[in-house]
């Protein structure tokens, strides 16, 4: 299984005859021009870290300033621009692309057996778009800071803050358009580049996950676009669109920037099901409760999500009988939402469950995405809504869905591929022991800030009263746990890419098409052309003992 | 698989070839661009959406502000434009439908023709925004036109036109690499969507004009 080359640290499993995508060329340029989808989601993962430490390290400073009631350690500034910088980075340069364009870049040819994207260039492009806009605000950072928070509220962001609006606004629009590139290149990949016998009720949940994800990126995010370029025409010459001087309206602003941010949630948790999907039938040993309602679900929330924007709205003014319309409609998410828990439920049933990291991962999103979803139902309810608006119990159920259960399905989906993205094996103990505490050190930061928020403590304050400390104590102790969570993965993951026992082809006995390409795998994929001749999680025969 | 395995790019579209590797045949290639293209469009609907919503919001709220200001743009003007742009369109499809004739000659006429139209279109709305900054028809200080909703129709007039003066010069440039390459390399030419593909674009710029024509120029001149 060893090879005697020079490389010997990248290879592994069976040789592969042309070598792996990782010797395939070397040098930095065969990095950074690269056209080549697995090595794109490298370096996109190189630059995903970076944005996930700047908005950790903005996150950290947050939670810092809030162990005491004063404000102490940030002023007042200081601390609408950490959080602004948190919500920002990590919204627009961490979670939204998170799994997309690295797993979904490395995986989605591989799983439906194609030889790269459609458009490699594109891909590379969009790396591009997205490492420049990224670099944008990181000096929009130093020059000074964004005070705005994300959401960029008009008029502050047009009228009347003097922070860096402007670069920020072009920041963001250009990493919609890394965005919309990626989206455009995987809609199109699964349309035309599918292995022969790969029909679409053969997919795997992942692809279906990046497909219903892609459709909402390209419905999405051209509107936040346009939103970014008004806002930027706005503070640039002078176009008041939303002044209110001018007759102009704020809550104009707020439909058109929800229509894009309600949906990017949803961007954010489909891909996350995909992967768990994936992970839970492979440690279950079972095919996948209900594929097609599976299915249906995906395009359903990623439907509906559309139509749920002015839930944020309850407060600002917005027409009542909207209101009554909208909470009805975010209710409706609830639907296909609790029909993906309880299949994943089901796919238990009768399985030969094994408790690995990958499971204990995708175990974790269950019960976090869960919990955010649950709460997201009181959040519907128009007057819980109105009793618990911009307070920390916002805070806490968004994150339950965007950071906790997003951020433990890609922890989960980089154990469950790093074997077929680096060809070696990690330290299982290691894996399982930080997957648990990415569970516990979640909770632990946020459970007490829904009670914190439900007694009234609002969100983006520096200070509070004193009662509030001791909820905000353990919280920010939740989130020093939470750090070491997410930090111990990267630390031996790190460890296995020299040390690291080297991985077959298909370590874990998975079923999808990847898992018959070498690891890692060669350049173009796979040495012969893969046929599929049946449906995805092949992991019990029709017929046979269940 | 490639016999260069230390060749970063054995297998992708290269200058010269027509297919590039990863499709499976050149009819999937087509339709990879083809369909590449529609989806982009579609987001570009979504994109002037935001500007057209906004539109119509205010001019449901104010609607006597709005027939007011619209009286102000050069109609005659925006119409040369429409006529432009309309045609301009036609020689694109024109030039796609000789695109496999056995001489390109005709195709790069009407091409070439298509170009020059687009050109003569940026000129006419420069010299129509240089009167509008003369006469004082804007939205920001300075402006002729009372504040309140007046400005903001102005508003919307230099963010829409400005937006699709951009998208202009794109499918101008779009075009004119097209052009060269017609010369430069025909067999590519022929054997991709590139032509259409650049077409489309044109005629999603030229739509989007015949929404802007009405909103703007044509409100409030039957009264």
């Amino acid at each position: 299984m060893t090879m005697a080359t020079e490389s010997a640290a990248f290879d592994g499993g069976p040789p592969a005859p042309a070598g792996s995508y990782l010797t395939a060329g070397r040098g930095i340029a065969s990095w950074l021009l690269t056209r080549d989808h697995k090595r794109i989601a490298l370096l996109y993962m190189v630059t995903l870290t970076l944005f996930f430490v700047i908005g950790g390290v903005s996150a950290a400073l947050v939670r810092l300033e809030l162990v005491t009631p004063q404000g102490d350690l940030l002023s007042a500034d200081g601390y609408n621009q950490a959080f602004t910088l948190h919500g920002i980075v990590m919204v627009w340069f961490f979670l939204v692309p998170l799994i997309p364009v690295s797993l979904g870049n490395f995986l989605l040819p591989l799983m439906i057996g194609a030889k790269d994207l459609a458009f490699p260039r594109l891909n590379l492009f969009s790396w591009y778009l997205n490492a420049g806009a990224g670099l944008l605000v990181i000096y929009a950072l130093v020059a000074g800071g964004i005070d705005t928070g994300w959401t960029f509220y008009t008029p502050f962001s047009t009228v009347y803050s003097n922070s860096h609006v402007f670069l920020a606004a072009v920041a963001v629009f250009v990493a919609g358009f890394s965005t919309i590139a990626t989206a455009l290149n995987f809609v199109v990949t699964i349309h035309l580049l599918r292995a022969p016998g790969l029909t679409w009720f053969r997919l795997p949940l992942f692809v279906w996950a990046l497909y219903a994800t892609s459709l909402m990126m390209l419905l999405a995010t051209p509107v936040l676009a346009m939103v970014l370029v008004l806002i930027a025409l706005e503070r640039v010459a002078g176009i008041p669109i939303f002044d209110p001087a001018q007759g102009g309206d704020p809550l104009l602003f707020q439909h058109l920037f929800w229509f894009y941010s309600h949906p990017a949630v949803y961007i954010m948790i489909l891909p996350a099901m995909g992967v768990v999907t994936e992970l839970l039938t492979c440690f279950a040993r079972r095919r996948v409760f209900g594929y097609r309602f599976m299915v249906y679900a995906l395009l359903g929330i990623a439907a509906v999500g559309f139509l749920v924007w002015g839930h944020h709205m309850f407060t600002s003014g917005q027409a009542a009988y909207a209101s009554v319309i909208f909470s009805m409609l975010s209710f409706l998410v609830a639907v296909p939402s609790a029909i993906k828990v309880f299949n994943w439920t089901a796919t238990f049933y009768r399985g030969s469950i094994r408790f690995t990291s990958g499971m204990l991962y995708g175990l974790g999103f269950v019960g976090l995405f869960t919990m955010g979803g649950l709460t997201g139902l009181f959040l519907a309810a128009i007057p819980i809504d109105i009793h618990v608006h911009d307070t920390a119990f916002i805070v806490a159920h968004f994150h339950y869905i965007m950071v906790g259960a997003v951020v433990t399905a890609f922890y989960g989906g980089l154990h469950f591929w790093w074997p077929k993205i680096t060809g070696r094996l990690y330290p299982e103990g290691w894996a399982r022991f930080a997957a648990i505490l990415m569970f516990f050190g979640f909770n632990l930061t946020f459970f007490p800030q829904f009670i914190l928020g439900y007694l009234g403590m609002p969100r983006r304050y520096h200070s509070y009263p004193a009662e509030f400390q001791v909820w905000q104590v353990l919280s920010s102790g939740g989130s020093a746990v939470l750090a070491l969570a997410y930090l111990l993965p990267m630390a031996y993951l790190a460890w296995s890419l020299v040390w690291g026992r080297r991985a077959g082809a298909n370590p874990w006995g998975a079923a999808g098409l990847e898992w018959r390409a070498a690891s890692p795998p060669p350049e173009h994929n796979f040495t012969d052309e893969p046929v599929v001749d049946g449906p995805p999680y092949d992991y019990h025969p029709q017929g046979g003992p269940t | 698989m490639s016999s260069r395995p230390d060749s970063i790019r054995p297998d992708s579209i290269r200058a010269d070839s027509i297919r590039a590797g990863h499709f499976p045949d050149l009819p999937r290639q087509r339709l990879a661009g083809e369909l590449g293209m529609w989806v982009f469009l579609a987001t570009e609907i979504l994109f002037f959406g935001g500007l057209f919503t906004g539109y119509a919001v205010y001019r449901l709220q104010y609607p006597d502000a709005v027939t007011e200001a619209a009286r102000h743009t050069d109609v005659l003007l925006g119409s040369v434009n429409t006529f432009l742009l309309l045609t301009s369109s036609l020689l694109v499809a024109l030039a796609v439908a000789c695109q496999d004739r056995p001489g390109l000659r005709l195709c790069r006429l009407f091409l070439g023709g298509a170009i020059a139209l687009g050109l003569g279109f940026l000129a006419v709305k420069a010299v129509e925004y240089h009167a509008d900054l003369a006469e004082g028809l804007v939205p920001w200080p300075g402006s002729s036109l009372p504040p309140g909703p007046q400005r903001l129709f102005f508003a919307f007039y230099w963010a829409m036109t400005g937006v699709h003066a951009v998208h202009m010069t794109v499918g101008i440039a779009l075009l004119g690499w097209m052009f060269r390459d017609l010369r430069a390399r025909p067999k590519l030419m022929r054997g991709t969507a590139r032509l259409e593909v650049a077409g489309l674009y044109w005629h999603f710029v030229d739509a989007v004009w015949i929404f802007l024509y009405p909103l703007l120029y044509l409100v409030g001149r039957a009264q």
